[in-house]
């Protein structure tokens, strides 16, 4: 069974003062299948984990181990890592003037895939997952993410992982900024590509309110770069009544 | 009245010129056939401060030669081609010379090549004008293309070889004539390359001027456009991209002299390497006349790597508050390594994430460029423009000859 196995990861953030360290020593396993909601207050690096995951240069891996089915990922270039099967849906994706998004769609997947995807059924593939996600049929020739609403953005992201089928998917704030309907949407989303593609989820995010859409089988709790806390769906619903005061003093109350 | 002045697309690389001011009005500027009213800059007068004066040296001198360059016209069945002595009375209607390599292309041309289409006539091909180096005898050189009254066509002058040149193209759009010049700088290393275009727009006529600049050591394109009466359009397209040690400069001048006249004008430029040096300047002038004026002019300049410089200068000159709009924008970035992550975050290589954002730069102006061939020849030499820099990247630039033998 694919596992992603982070060890006692500590990762640091370039400033102009130096290095700062954000994460000390997260221990987390993910199996395929399996759905890991990381929650946490504000600053607590969450979305730390996440870019260090996906390799972002602004963060430095400073002693830990992260492995996909014992495949060194610390080791690998960002484009590695996403052909090895990591996706990051981002919290806040960034605009590509002048590439269309189905450019993006099909030049991302034969990256993936290592071939181009035959051309008559992923033009088909394409369209049905843009409208499961109510996404246009004229976003296809924007350019990516460039003039789209915040849930325009996020539908984006998770039609990307739902066409590229990734292995473990870390979905970062993804639920942040939307209303609703959209968080329904996306919600959907996510369940589909969880039931057609066994992949594995981690799922981070301040409130509690995306995880009555998406079901956690394990819900960690992140204070101070590390994880304070680990339990089940339960625990969710803990931190729904109670905020995240007990971890972390006075002050930090959650507004879900 | 609507003044706008769009400021929000600037960005602080020191690009974006406010605080430098020109000396005095465009307006003022002197232009004269007169050899003696423009005499060999120094590097330090206004139109010349950003550009290389030691290398364009050879082109300031006042007798120059005819035969560095082999010209080739391929006119659309519909068009006429002559060559005419210089004192044909069709020549130097466009306006006068407005510095010194422009009054040195004036004097020194013998003779031109007049490209006419003729009245109404709607021409069925592109006419192409090939313009080869052919050695590097300091040459001058005089183009003349004329639309008539109510005729339609496109006009490419295309660049190549090796040559030090000096140009004046005069361009005359008549009264509902509707034409598109192109001039492609595709030289050689080491070619040097002046080339004043004057361009006269009549009553409800339409330019569009498109300039690429691609090679070449020096090259300095000063396209001026002036509207004769109301109703003309001239839209100025420009796409350029710069390498190590190449100096590229485009200044424009749209003279609004008359009213209810509109310019937009889209520059953009790419930079790699050490020592690629851009300078993009637009001036637009509102004269007092000029009520219902509709100008807006844009440029973006993407640095790819270290030690490349891009100067980007619009000036906007107001004399009048009856104008339905007017406004510029420059900005010049560094490669976005938030792009670059988001790219390669889907799996993508590096070097391919490059060419997309780089691609995706330029995309929509090839759009508006709008001739298939100069099209796709544009994308061809973008993309050979990209591997230069992708081989850098990667590390696979070949090794100096004898390395091998030294190890």
């Amino acid at each position: 069974m694919p596992t992603l196995e982070i060890r006692d990861l500590h990762v640091s953030v370039d400033t102009k003062e130096g290095p700062k360290p954000i994460l000390r020593g997260v221990d987390l396993t993910i199996n395929s299948g399996e759905t890991h909601a990381i929650m946490g207050p504000n600053g607590s690096g969450k979305s730390t984990l996440a870019s260090a995951l996906a390799g972002h240069p602004k963060y430095q891996v400073t002693s830990g181990t992260v492995t996909l089915d014992g495949e060194d990922v610390l080791a690998m270039t960002v484009d590695e890592r996403a052909r090895a099967g990591l996706f990051l849906a981002m919290q806040y994706p960034v605009e590509v003037p002048g590439v269309s998004v189905a450019n993006f769609l099909r030049t991302a997947k034969t990256a993936i895939d290592g071939e181009a995807p035959a051309l008559r059924t992923w033009g088909k593939e394409v369209k049905a997952a843009m409208a499961d996600l109510r996404i246009d049929a004229a976003f296809s020739e924007r350019s990516v993410n460039e003039g789209f609403s915040g849930g325009e953005k996020k539908r984006h992201e998770i039609l990307q992982m739902e066409l590229f089928k990734p292995r473990f998917a870390i979905l970062d704030e993804t639920d942040s900024g939307l209303d609703v309907d959209a968080l329904r949407v996306v919600s959907e989303g996510v369940n589909r590509a969880k039931q057609n593609t066994d992949v594995g989820v981690l799922l981070i995010t301040h409130y509690t309110r995306i995880l009555r859409y998406i079901k956690p089988d394990f819900v960690h709790v992140f204070v101070d770069g590390r994880i304070a806390e680990e339990g089940g769906p339960e625990l969710a619903e803990r931190l729904e009544n109670e905020g995240y005061d007990r971890y972390v003093g006075t002050g930090t109350t959650m507004s879900a | 009245m609507a003044i706008t002045t769009d400021h929000t697309r600037a960005v602080a690389d020191g690009a974006h010129s406010h605080g430098v001011v020109p000396a005095g009005s465009r307006a003022e500027r002197k232009t004269s056939f007169d050899l003696a009213d423009i005499p060999v800059p120094t590097g330090r007068e206004e139109e010349w401060r950003f550009s290389p004066v030691a290398r364009l040296q050879p082109l300031f001198a006042e007798d120059l030669g005819a035969g560095g360059v082999l010209t080739t016209v391929v006119e659309a069945p519909e068009a006429k081609v002559e060559i005419v002595g210089k004192d044909d009375a069709r020549l130097g209607t466009t306006g006068k010379p407005g510095d010194r390599t422009a009054v040195t292309a004036w004097n020194a041309a013998q003779e031109a090549t007049v490209i006419t289409l003729p009245a109404e006539a709607v021409a069925s091909d592109v006419t192409s004008v090939r313009v080869e180096g052919v050695t590097k005898d300091v040459t001058a050189q005089h183009l003349l293309v004329r639309a008539e009254h109510h005729a339609e066509g496109v006009v490419v002058i295309d660049h190549r070889g090796d040559a030090m040149l000096n140009q004046t193209v005069e361009i005359v759009v008549e009264d509902g004539a509707h034409l598109t010049l192109v001039s492609v700088q595709d030289w050689t290393d080491g070619a040097v390359h002046a080339s004043s275009h004057r361009a006269r727009v009549g009553r409800d006529a339409k330019l569009k001027h498109v300039v690429v600049t691609f090679g070449g050591d020096v090259v300095r394109i000063t396209p001026d456009a002036t509207f004769t009466a109301e109703g003309g359009e001239v839209e100025m397209v420009g796409l350029y991209f710069a390498d190590t040690d190449q100096h590229q400069e485009h200044r424009l001048f749209v003279d609004h002299a008359v009213p209810r006249c509109k310019s937009r004008v889209t520059y953009k430029g790419a930079l790699q390497g050490v020592g690629a040096h851009t300078v993009w300047v637009g001036d637009v002038l509102i004269q007092a006349e000029a009520e219902g004026t509709d100008t807006y002019e844009l440029n973006r300049n993407l640095v790819l790597s270290d030690g490349a410089r891009a100067d980007s200068v619009p000036n906007l000159e107001i004399e009048t508050g009856e104008i339905d709009g007017a406004g510029h924008a420059s900005a010049t970035g560094r490669f976005d390594d938030e792009q670059l992550f988001y790219l390669m975050a889907r799996g993508i290589p590096e070097v391919d994430a490059r060419r997309l954002v780089v691609r995706g730069f330029f995309a929509e102006l090839i759009e508006e460029i709008g001739v298939p061939s100069v099209r796709d020849r544009l994308i061809a030499s973008i993309e050979a423009e990209l591997e230069k820099s992708m081989s850098v990247i990667t590390g696979i630039a070949p090794a100096a000859a004898g390395e091998a033998e030294q190890a």
